[in-house]
């Protein structure tokens, strides 16, 4: 059947800014919005710009502002939105081309609070014992895939670009809630800066935004009452 | 120095200067997943300066994706040894697997696990808080005595949690990474490898990097069939350019064909599935795997489960006449199924709209993983003929690489197993060499052909486009070098792929930009999957025996005597050449393959 889109374009060579193009193609209504999508760049303009892999939703290239909503292209049906449907980059980065950003100052925001194990003890000959219950505090933030649609869904980070980000707070509550980690002090120090954890004000788009279903604003909370109570 | 401070910002443009740009690393690593970021990792411990060179950011990859499990005999939760291990993977591979690369693979997964652990991977654990481990195809206890628990988990997200991991631990060792950098070339004179040549997708600009040692961990081809548990980007790029400068690829006739995958659209529904208890029923609620491996049923090896599928629709017994059977999860209960495999119930609910606490679920084979690839020893350095000659400098791990551990059938959880264990070896060799080496000098005009590639590619006037033309030779490989093959139906594919060769020369490529052009990168990746489909198919027609997932309706027997045999495909001047080197064999003498 016919399935409308509209969706914002951006050639950095020839336009000064984004406008948007309507297009008409031949889908199913099980189909995922990413194949309708690829039915544009494939047979009605190859000069369509978008990041994708997975086609499943676990890879996070895919993130991008449908129907005004964050989500992941390949998790959401034809079926389940409205036409024609609106897609745009996420908001918050710089527009490379298309419904491409630029993901740098993302990851550099991650990098910054140490999203790595740390833990110099000697390492025993077999496995570092830890309960079910001690992995269940931080299992919930193990699942960020780093796709971004959290932290270009808040509107504090559209705000203030120098805010960490929800995504950089779900990485570093996965290791500060880990038993196994030493350097939770640090981490701490470093997301109880004023543009970390408090400059949440828990509105919750993150969580909505989250394809993963992670409780990231819960997972913020967490953070803030470790840094009053330790 | 990352991508981003190098200068190149997003919007520098058309008209980018096509002088390319030098860089200079001891070692190099093509490709951000398991097997690539665990050798890197491995490289920077030992202080060699390395570079990671990626298509995609490395937390894309599609280690990523996968779900069910490690298999390693770290006996947490029943008996179990290694050495069962091994006899597991040498008769799971149909006796086509090397004995002492699989002796040393299983050997290793033990302490490798350990590591991982130790590296924060937060596995499910024990009641005693050790690491968990569930039961998975083909992994049985004491030699075929019953299915054991071997493969050490995180749900069904192990994947997920082993590239985070290795990616976070490359962050913390300061690990330089060039991300959405597309290599094109091998640069490799006189048997010396010296580099590589890569386009830069932000910007269109070509690189030159100069190294000592370069790894090519660059995944799967499985996008050459039209369904598929695949990313997109699983194109076969390393092993297209690895063939292109002429290195044979060893064993392409054997592809996995994953026997659940979610019917019409490939998305993987780990075999963990089965491992906790599902089973498959066909369209008359038949347990049907009780009538093909008695033993082991369900859990029997994929291309056995895959192959009862496509009989039982053969036969009439599909769901609805149509050619689909069913996955049943129903009898595990909510709660299995939530804590075990809560990623799996996520798609299903997603994409097919039915509940798998309640529901059956639709599963057809999806083409999964490339048994094949660049031939490499058990120190992950490519050997580019018959008589295992080192190429000097080259390095192979991962699914792009054949060693070969798995031979003519993989086992679940161990192409977790291969990328951890080869991937650091590859790293340790490297640096080996990196240490006991000065970097060969780099020959002039190093991005010739990569330049010339590109400009043929820009400037084609034909009609023809990449979605169409992949479309058709998906197709064609999934209908005719599929589940089953016949001389007919390969003959066929090959006279497909000598019209999808003639038709890729004209085909148009419509965004002109330098900047972030996958209009470009699509007509490229299709290029690789032609010609991997090509050297698959000769590889597949010239052996005419059964063994493993290359099944033969025309000769439905595994033939020792006349191919107990590695392929080795090159193609040179549009011409595919088969050679053939011997079977490293063991411990564990030829037998009949039955569960």
């Amino acid at each position: 059947m016919k399935v409308a889109l509209r969706i914002q374009r951006f050639n950095p060579d020839t336009d000064k800014s984004p406008h948007f193009e309507d297009y008409t193609v031949e889908s199913e209504l099980t189909d995922r919005i990413l194949d309708a999508i690829l039915q544009v760049k494939g047979l009605t303009d190859g000069t369509l710009t978008l990041r994708k892999s997975c086609a499943h939703g676990v890879c996070g290239s895919d993130g991008m502002r449908i129907n005004g909503r964050n989500a992941l292209a390949c998790r959401e049906l034809i079926m389940n939105h409205k036409q024609p449907i609106v897609i745009e980059p996420m908001k918050g980065f710089s527009i490379i081309k298309d419904l491409v950003v630029d993901m740098e100052p993302f990851f550099n925001k991650y990098k910054s609070v140490k999203p790595y194990l740390i833990n110099d003890e000697a390492a025993p000959a077999k496995e570092r014992p830890q309960s079910e219950k001690d992995r269940m505090k931080f299992e919930d933030t193990t699942k960020c895939i780093l796709c971004a649609c959290c932290t270009t869904s808040c509107p504090t980070y559209w705000a203030d670009s120098d805010f960490v980000g929800p995504a950089a707070l779900v990485a570093a509550h996965r290791f500060i809630f880990d038993s196994r980690d030493r350097a939770g002090e640090e981490r701490l120090d470093i997301v109880g800066e004023k543009e970390g954890a408090w400059k949440c004000r828990t509105i919750f788009n993150c969580t909505d935004a989250c394809p993963r279903g992670i409780q990231v604003t819960q997972a913020i909370g967490e953070i803030k009452r470790k840094e009053i109570f330790g | 120095m990352s991508a981003s401070t190098m200068g190149s910002g997003p919007n520098m443009g058309s008209g980018t200067d096509l002088t390319p740009k030098v860089h200079r690393f001891e070692a190099i690593v093509v490709g951000g997943g398991g097997a690539g970021l665990y050798a890197a990792l491995a490289l920077s411990k030992e202080k060699v300066q390395t570079a990671v060179l990626s298509k995609l950011y490395p937390s894309r990859s599609h280690t990523g994706a996968a779900q069910g499990g490690i298999g390693a005999a770290l006996a947490n939760v029943e008996d179990d040894n290694p050495e069962w291990h091994m006899y597991d993977t040498v008769k799971g591979s149909d006796f086509l697997a090397d004995q002492d690369a699989v002796e040393l693979m299983c050997n290793e997964a033990v302490e490798t696990v350990y590591e991982l652990e130790h590296l924060g991977l937060p596995f499910n654990r024990t009641a005693d808080g050790k690491i968990d481990q569930r039961k998975f195809g083909g992994h049985t206890k004491d030699h075929g005595k019953g299915p054991v628990k071997r493969a050490c988990f995180s749900a069904d997200r192990t994947g997920h949690m082993i590239l985070q991991t290795l990616y976070q631990q490359c962050i913390k060792n300061e690990v330089d990474f060039f991300d959405e950098f597309h290599v094109m070339d091998l640069i490799l004179k006189d048997g010396v490898c010296r580099g590589v040549v890569a386009y830069e997708i932000n910007n269109g600009s070509l690189h030159i990097f100069h190294a000592k040692a370069v790894l090519f961990a660059t995944g799967g081809s499985g996008r050459m069939f039209k369904i598929t548990s695949n990313a997109h980007a699983l194109t076969g790029d390393g092993m297209a350019v690895a063939l292109r400068r002429g290195v044979p690829l060893e064993d392409m006739e054997f592809f996995q064909f994953h026997p659940t995958g979610i019917y019409k659209m490939g998305i993987l529904l780990s075999e963990a599935c089965r491992g906790e208890g599902g089973i498959i029923r066909n369209g008359k609620g038949e347990r049907f795997m009780e009538r093909y491996a008695p033993t082991i049923k369900d859990l029997a090896p994929r291309d056995i489960v895959s192959r009862c599928i496509h009989q039982e629709v053969l036969e009439g017994r599909g769901v609805n006449g149509k050619d689909y059977v069913h996955l049943d999860l129903t009898h595990l209960g909510a709660e299995v199924i939530e804590k075990k495999l809560p990623d799996i119930s996520d798609f299903v609910r997603t994409y097919m709209g039915i509940d798998p606490v309640k529901d059956l679920i639709p599963i057809q084979p999806t083409a999964h993983y490339a048994m094949g690839g660049i031939p490499a020893n058990k120190d992950s350095e490519v050997v580019g003929d018959e008589n295992n000659t080192v190429v000097k400098g080259f390095y192979a791990a991962g699914e792009c690489a054949c060693v070969s551990v798995h031979g003519a059938n993989r086992l679940g959880t161990n192409s977790l197993v291969d990328i951890l264990v080869f991937g650091r070896r590859a790293g340790l060799s490297m640096a080996k060499y990196c240490r006991s080496n000065d970097f060969a000098a780099l020959p002039a005009n190093a991005d010739e052909e990569v330049k010339a590639q590109i400009d043929r590619l820009r400037s084609n006037s034909g009609e023809e486009r990449t979605l169409t033309l992949r479309s058709d030779l998906q197709a064609s490989m999934t209908d005719n070098c599929g589940v089953y093959r016949t001389e007919g139906t390969l003959k066929k594919a090959l006279s497909d792929i000598a019209v999808f060769k003639s038709r890729f020369s004209k085909l148009h490529v419509s965004d002109r930009s330098q900047v972030f052009n996958t209009d470009l990168l699509d007509a490229m990746e299709l290029c690789n999957l032609i010609d991997l489909a090509r050297v698959t198919v000769e590889a597949a027609l010239a052996r005419q025996e059964s063994r493993g997932a290359h099944y033969r309706e025309d000769f439905q027997k595994r033939d020792d005597a006349k191919w107990l045999k590695h392929s080795l495909a090159s193609l040179s001047n549009g011409k595919v050449d088969l050679k053939y080197k011997p079977v490293v064999m063991g411990k564990f003498p030829l037998q009949e393959r039955k569960y």
